[in-house]
Parts: C-alpha cells; sequence; structure tokens
C-alpha cells in the first residue's frame, strides 16, 4: 500500500515538476527578451533606414518588406488553398485522388524550411529566372503556407451543415453558386483563423527566405519592394546578432517579433473563440 | 432555354475543373520539390562517390584538394535530434499528462496559451537568447573555452520541440474515453495509476506520433541551431563545436561554387530522405491511432 502512494506522490511531484518547468520556460523567454529588448526600441530604429555616413541603424526598411511579403504571401496562397479546401469537400469524388492530395499537404507541412529555401532558390531564381527579391520569397512561402490554409478550411467547410447545401440545391441553385453564396460565408472562421496562422509562420521565417529574398536594408514602395532584395525582421535579427555583433538591434527586433507573437495568438484564439459562440446560437 | 442549360453545365464543368487544378497544386509542389532536390542532389554524390560521401569523415570544402564527407553533419544531427527527444520527451509528456487530466480548467487555458506561445516564436529568437544566455552559461558552468556547442544546440532543441509534443500528445489523451478511466477508478485504481496506466497506453499511438512530430521538428531546424552550435564541421561531441546537416546546406549556400554547391544540394537530399522517413513513420502511428479508437 505505501509503496503505492509513494509512486502516486512521486509521479504527481514529477507532473507538477515538468509542467512548472514549461511554464518557466515560457515567462523566461518572454521577459528576457522583452526587457532587453523594449529599452533598445526607439523612434528612431523604427522610422529610419540603416545610413553608413551616420553609423545608425534603422529597421524601418525590414519592418516594410516584412508586410509586403505577409501581403504578397497570403494574397496568392487564399485563393489556392481555399480553392483546393473546396474541391477536396465539394467536388472530389474520387477517394484515391482526396488521399494523395492530403498526402501531399502532409508530406509538405513537415518539410523543413531550409529546404524550402532550397528549392526556392533552385526553382524560383535559376529556372524561373527571377532575381533573388521578396516576390520569389513570398512564392516560397505559399509553398509553405498552403498546408495551413488548406487544412483550417477544410475543416471548417466540414463543419457547414450538409441541409444548407441540400436547401439550396433544392432552389435549383447550381454547384458553384452553392458554394459561392451558402458554404464558403459558412466558413469565414477557417479562411481567417488559416490567414493568422500563416501570417505568424511568415513573421517567424527566416531561414526559407535567406537564399530567395536576400537580405538588403533599402527602402522601397510595395511593387518596388517586391521585385528587389529586401530582408525581412527574422532575416535582419539574424544578420544584425550573428554577422554584426548588434545585440541592442537585434533584441529590439526579437522584442517587436515577440509582441507580434502575443498578438497573433491571442488573435487566433479570439477568433476561434468569437466564431464558437456564433455557431452555438 | 437548352441552350441555357448547356452553358450553365459548361460553365459549372470549367468551375470544377479549376477547383480540380487548384487541387493539384500541392501534389505539384511535391512532385517539384522531389524531383529538384533529387536531380541536383545526384551530381556530386556520383563524383564523389557514395561511400565517401555519406561515411566520410572530413568535411573540408574549400580546400586546395577539397574533402566532401558529411558523416559529421549526419552523426551531429542524429545525436541532436537524440538529445533534444530525450530532454524534451519526458518534460512535454508529463507536461501533457498534467494539463489534459489534472490541471484546473482555468491553469489548462492559461499554460495551454503559453505553451502556444512557445510555438509561435521565431527560430532566430530562440537563437537568439541561447547565443547570449546559453552559450556563455555553458562556457562558465563546464569550463569550456568555448559554449556554442553541441550541448547549447541540444538545449534550444529540446524547448523548441516541446509544444509539438505537448499540444498532439495533449489532443490524443483527451480523446481517451471517459468509460476507461471511470472502470479503472471504480476498480480501486488511485487517480494516478489510471492516468499513467489506462490514458496513457489507450493513448500511446497519439503520443508516439507527437514524438516522431519533435524529432522531424528537431532534424529539420536550421536558423536556431546555427546561433549556437559554433558551426565547425567537428565530429560530433557534446562540448565541441559542430555542424547540422541543416546548417551545413545554410552556412555556406551564399559563397558556394561547382562541386562544393552541388555537394551543399546532395546534403540537403540526404536531410530531405531522413524527412521522408520521418513522415512515413508519423502518418503510420497517426493511423494507427485513428484505427484505435
Amino acid at each position: 500500500m505505501s509503496r503505492r502512494k509513494a509512486y502516486g506522490v512521486i509521479i504527481r511531484g514529477l507532473m507538477y515538476l515538468a509542467a512548472g518547468l514549461t511554464t518557466a520556460l515560457v515567462l523566461f523567454m518572454v521577459g528576457y527578451v522583452l526587457i532587453n529588448g523594449i529599452p533598445h526600441i526607439t523612434w528612431e530604429l523604427l522610422s529610419t533606414k540603416p545610413s553608413y555616413l551616420n553609423d545608425t541603424i534603422g529597421i524601418l526598411p525590414d519592418i516594410l518588406n516584412t508586410v509586403y511579403i505577409v501581403i504578397a504571401t497570403l494574397f496568392i496562397v487564399l485563393p489556392i488553398g481555399v480553392g483546393a479546401a473546396i474541391y477536396l469537400t465539394e467536388y472530389a469524388q474520387n477517394k484515391k485522388l482526396v488521399g494523395i492530395i492530403e498526402y501531399a499537404a502532409e508530406t509538405l507541412s513537415g518539410i523543413p524550411s531550409i529546404i524550402y529555401g532550397l528549392v526556392g532558390m533552385l526553382f524560383f531564381l535559376k529556372f524561373l529566372g527571377l532575381k533573388t527579391s521578396l516576390i520569389a520569397g513570398a512564392m516560397t512561402l505559399v509553398i509553405m503556407n498552403l498546408p495551413t490554409i488548406m487544412r483550417t478550411t477544410q475543416e471548417s467547410l466540414k463543419a457547414v451543415p450538409q441541409s444548407y447545401r441540400e436547401g439550396a440545391f433544392g432552389l435549383g441553385a447550381g454547384k458553384w453558386r452553392v458554394i459561392r453564396t451558402v458554404v464558403l460565408p459558412g466558413s469565414v472562421d477557417g479562411i481567417v483563423t488559416g490567414c493568422i496562422l500563416a501570417v505568424g509562420r511568415i513573421l517567424g521565417e527566416s531561414a526559407a527566405l535567406l537564399f530567395t529574398a536576400g537580405f538588403a536594408h533599402a527602402l522601397n514602395g510595395f511593387f518596388e519592394g517586391l521585385t528587389s532584395s529586401g530582408a525581412t525582421l527574422t532575416v535582419a535579427l539574424y544578420f544584425y546578432a550573428k554577422e554584426q555583433g548588434e545585440f541592442g538591434v537585434a533584441f529590439a527586433i526579437a522584442a517587436i517579433l515577440m509582441l507580434l507573437t502575443l498578438i497573433i495568438n491571442l488573435a487566433a484564439s479570439l477568433v476561434s473563440r468569437c466564431f464558437m459562440r456564433r455557431n452555438k446560437k | 432555354m437548352q441552350k441555357k442549360l448547356d452553358r450553365k453545365r459548361l460553365a459549372e464543368k470549367i468551375v470544377h475543373g479549376i477547383f480540380l487544378i487548384l487541387g493539384l497544386v500541392t501534389v505539384g509542389c511535391v512532385l517539384l520539390i522531389t524531383v529538384y532536390l533529387v536531380v541536383s542532389g545526384i551530381p556530386a554524390i556520383s563524383k564523389i562517390g557514395i561511400f565517401d560521401f555519406l561515411f566520410g569523415t572530413t568535411w573540408d570544402s574549400t580546400a586546395a584538394e577539397p574533402s566532401f564527407g558529411i558523416l559529421p553533419f549526419i552523426l551531429t544531427s542524429i545525436y541532436g535530434t537524440a538529445g533534444a527527444i530525450l530532454i524534451g520527451v519526458p518534460i512535454g509528456f508529463l507536461t501533457a499528462v498534467y494539463l489534459a487530466k489534472v490541471a484546473p480548467t482555468k491553469i489548462k487555458s492559461l499554460v495551454g496559451g503559453a505553451v502556444s506561445l512557445l510555438a509561435g516564436i521565431p527560430s532566430v529568437v530562440y537563437g537568439l537568447v541561447g547565443m547570449l544566455v546559453l552559450v556563455p552559461t555553458i562556457r562558465s558552468i563546464f569550463n569550456v573555452p568555448d559554449g556554442a556547442s553541441l550541448l547549447a544546440a541540444i538545449a534550444v532543441l529540446a524547448v523548441m520541440i516541446l509544444p509539438s509534443i505537448i499540444k498532439v500528445s495533449m489532443t490524443a489523451l483527451e480523446a481517451v474515453p471517459k468509460e476507461y478511466e471511470d472502470a479503472s477508478l471504480a476498480l480501486g485504481a488511485t487517480q494516478t495509476e489510471t492516468y499513467f496506466r489506462v490514458s496513457v497506453p489507450a493513448a500511446k499511438s497519439g503520443i508516439a506520433a507527437s514524438v516522431v512530430l519533435g524529432v522531424g521538428r528537431a532534424i529539420g531546424e536550421a536558423m536556431a541551431v546555427m546561433m549556437v552550435s559554433g558551426n565547425v564541421a567537428n565530429m560530433p561531441s557534446l562540448f565541441r563545436s559542430v555542424r547540422f546537416l541543416t546548417t551545413a546546406v545554410a552556412s555556406e549556400m551564399s559563397y558556394s561554387a561547382g562541386l562544393q554547391r552541388q555537394a551543399l544540394f546532395s546534403i540537403a537530399l540526404v536531410l530531405f530522405l531522413f524527412i521522408m522517413l520521418i513522415n512515413a513513420a508519423l502518418s503510420f502511428f497517426l493511423k494507427r491511432g485513428d484505427g484505435h479508437e
């Protein structure tokens, strides 16, 4: 009996220890980065580009590049991902084909980003002849984020009740019309969740962008920026920390990324809670 | 009337075709990646010789007489991943059991949120913290000349795989039917005994899947590892500066040319084969989990 008791106490203690350790790790990461980073975030850093003449560093170009690449990636990946999800849930009859597509999506989500970077370089730069540019980076990220958008959209498409579709068919609507007016509006939550997850992944990505998007810090407009080389925040962080030893700037960028990660996580859970409530009604 | 119907039918067919093409994009991408890696990875392997390439112990790509042996990278990747799993899995597994079974709702949602946050932190941020906290700590505790080592990489990877392990294990544990646990409790088992001898065995496929997922994450991570592992092509040893398969590709890509560059593609191909093996294992465990429930 006492051995059973001891077993219970030890296991329970280990569980608390592990959970406490995990929580402490999260708190340490967030705290350490914010405490070391926030003092370095100045208006000058946020609003200028790096200048060799004045020997100052500004991250405005990196911020803009990040925004551009997020917009460009979502713009391309959304139609493809949502379309693929629609095909799988609404059109596909052939079980084998569905299996193949889903297996392909699973495979894509397991491939490490450095391989995406390499293939992106080989295909978009060497084969298609694009130069190192944000658009080449964005297209690489499209392939990476395709499975995410597909999966979340598919899940919410499946949650749209079959009776809605039947009702619309019964009123004489064609398949495309049913999808456009009944099914898609009912699955906005999945698409929005997918977008938020994709934005998070794009913000955090660096290995796939090193060889495709490059690491210039020039200040550009949207279309000009897309066709020229540029570092996103994560790539800039890597270079300032590893190549230049500018840890102040690196921490400032890390703190910004950490805040963005916090916001994205909150947004994702808000969206899912909000839609869950709506679905219950 | 008939004409209008025909047109409508044609339009539907076109829309169907468009969606089919969008669905096939994913398959196309996988094929593209596979074909590109194989086609560009084979030449260097055949030039160097598969045995010399895979089992050569020295990598000196810029020497006058370069040698391209990637055994150090392969072993480093395997040791690094094994180390991260050894540390990360027990912590992640116990945390998952706690969160799925023991924790009160409020703590569960708080800690669960914290774990999601851990998953969302960019790998370069892990690298930065590792570089400035872990590396100096290792240097002073173990009294080694440089803390940038395999050990530092293992520690960073262990933290980075925690979220995958916790999340996937939790999902599996939560899916265990309540009746199993009730029956065990009714037979006089304590709560902890029930969780670890009934719930965990019932969820073992999902937990195995979480470990495999962690292996995939660890072996594929590049940037964080690059920042803390010192990046010298040594044979792996805990306190030595080492280079992984991923970082071997990343670190020389920008200035490589000729055979050296082709060899980098071959390294990527080897990494890709590892990942495909892991993917196959993952889908095996996930399918078995589905069949079980």
